[in-house]
């Protein structure tokens, strides 16, 4: 067991009580899925901002992990563990 | 002329735009404050204000591109805001689907408090019995046969109108974009389609039994049986609970818009924002002017005092609505972000706001305070 470091957009703290960053204790072999689990059972309202009810990671949003988008790697099935950083950022849209 | 409203009343006029909320009041109809945005960056396409059992909800629907959509509530007039942790409406797992935005949000009757009805993108009807903080999916229009042939408009797919039934009644009416008017006999557990007379031009069957491109619809105060339609062209007027429709639109400049309204008390008012056509979706000559019947359509009278001499933006369906007072306060807002209001029906309109972004939506109610 161990921490996996979770930052926040400013625009999100407010849903996970005022934090830049959640350490979350992440089990070796979890996946970024599983991550998300606790940050919802713990921060529902983040959890919604970040996924849809079907569990798909919001199209404008998206999940770094030590800098590479998990889109890249396997998605919600990317494997995470501790030591490592995930970066949540909006991306580029709207008008 | 103000109007009458009680002595500690006014009117709050909520106005849901594509970049955040904006609040108008007034004492007078005729001098409004306007708040700064809330929900900045938020759209907000739906927008209801309960004003039953004395107490005022403001409920929004609000969508960020980028965090997705949700419900706010609040009953202080929006000073603060409450959402659910859990969100007021997701879909149920094994639909496998996800809410992409709240149309409507319909309070119900006076007779059946806390209930709120709201219409949804993906096609979707939904109810809740505490104040609209918790939504149950209707899964009578859910399952119905024809949910695989509903389809989008330019919009999206979705509910944008729920005619809850009288008190006393349990006939429940909703129109989707594309699919058409549906009705339920019994308080939402089954739907037909009812579209009889209502055109879909650009379908192979023009007429068919659903598929229309109904843009809203509205009930009659004191004929509850009596709807009013204004399709994708085409206005119209059923007198038999919607099991046939025929056109009302001789009088009016165009038979294309969006808006549908009924007066909050009088039978046979209906006022209508006319578009040119589908394919030139501006006011007829650059005009805005909204159209008033008194006699259930078989005359209409142009409203446009107060309203500038050029406008080339649409008034979306929800950006439009009416009030309770006496007489009737009548409110829309453009695609350019101006709004408008008359304290007197519609003969004389006043600007409350410019400038804004797109108005979606826009709602009024006479509230304590």
């Amino acid at each position: 067991m161990g921490d996996v470091l979770v930052r926040l957009p400013g625009v999100l703290e407010p849903a996970a009580g005022n934090q830049h960053t959640i350490a979350v204790d992440c089990p070796a072999g979890a996946t970024v899925g599983q991550l998300l689990d606790v940050l919802a059972r713990d921060y529902p309202v983040l959890g919604r901002r970040i996924r849809d009810e079907t569990g798909a990671i919001r199209r404008f949003v998206n999940l770094y992990l030590d800098g590479e988008d998990v889109r890249r790697l396997a998605g919600t099935d990317t494997a995470v563990g501790p030591g490592q950083q995930v970066d949540i950022i909006q991306s580029v849209a709207g008008g | 002329m103000g109007g009458m409203m009680a002595d500690d009343g006014s009117v709050l006029l909520a106005i849901g735009t594509k970049k955040g909320l904006w609040l108008a009041q007034s004492r007078d109809r005729q001098r409004w404050s306007l708040s700064q945005p809330l929900f900045l960056m938020h759209e907000v396409p739906s927008i209801g204000i309960d004003t039953r059992g004395g107490r005022t909800r403001i409920m929004v629907g609000a969508r960020s591109e980028h965090w997705g959509p949700t419900v706010f509530h609040s009953d202080d007039l929006g000073r603060t805001w409450t959402e659910p942790e859990n969100g007021a409406i997701r879909f149920p797992e094994d639909t496998g689907s996800a809410l992409e935005r709240v149309w409507q949000i319909q309070p119900d009757t006076a007779g059946r408090p806390g209930v709120v009805w709201a219409g949804c993108e993906p096609i979707s009807v939904w109810k809740s019995v505490d104040g609209g903080e918790h939504f149950e999916l209707n899964r009578g229009l859910w399952d119905h046969p024809h949910h695989d042939q509903w389809g989008a408009g330019y919009g999206g797919a979705a509910v944008h109108s729920v005619l809850p039934a009288p008190d006393g009644e349990d006939t429940v009416h909703v129109a989707m974009s594309t699919g058409g008017v549906y009705r339920s006999t019994d308080g939402g557990a089954s739907w037909q389609a009812r579209n009889a007379g209502i055109s879909a031009y650009f379908m192979p069957d023009p007429n068919p039994e659903f598929g229309q491109c109904v843009h809203k619809i509205a009930r009659d105060p004191e004929e509850p049986a009596t709807l009013y339609a204004q399709n994708h062209h085409g206005v119209y007027r059923s007198d038999d609970n919607a099991d046939s429709w025929q056109s009302i639109a001789e009088g009016l400049p165009s038979d294309f818009g969006f808006v549908m309204l009924t007066h909050p008390r009088r039978s046979g008012t209906a006022w209508v924002v006319p578009i040119k056509a589908d394919g030139e979706r501006i006011p007829p000559e650059g005009r805005l002017a909204v159209h008033r019947t008194d006699d259930g359509g078989s005359n209409w009278r142009r409203l446009d005092s107060g309203l500038p001499a050029q406008d080339f933006n649409v008034v979306l369906r929800d950006a439009a609505a009416v009030d309770t007072a006496e007489p009737a306060g009548v409110y829309f807002g453009t695609r350019g972000g101006d709004v408008y209001a008359s304290a007197d029906e519609g003969d004389n309109f006043m600007t409350v706001a410019e400038h804004l972004p797109d108005v979606l939506c826009v709602r009024a109610a006479v509230v304590s305070g």
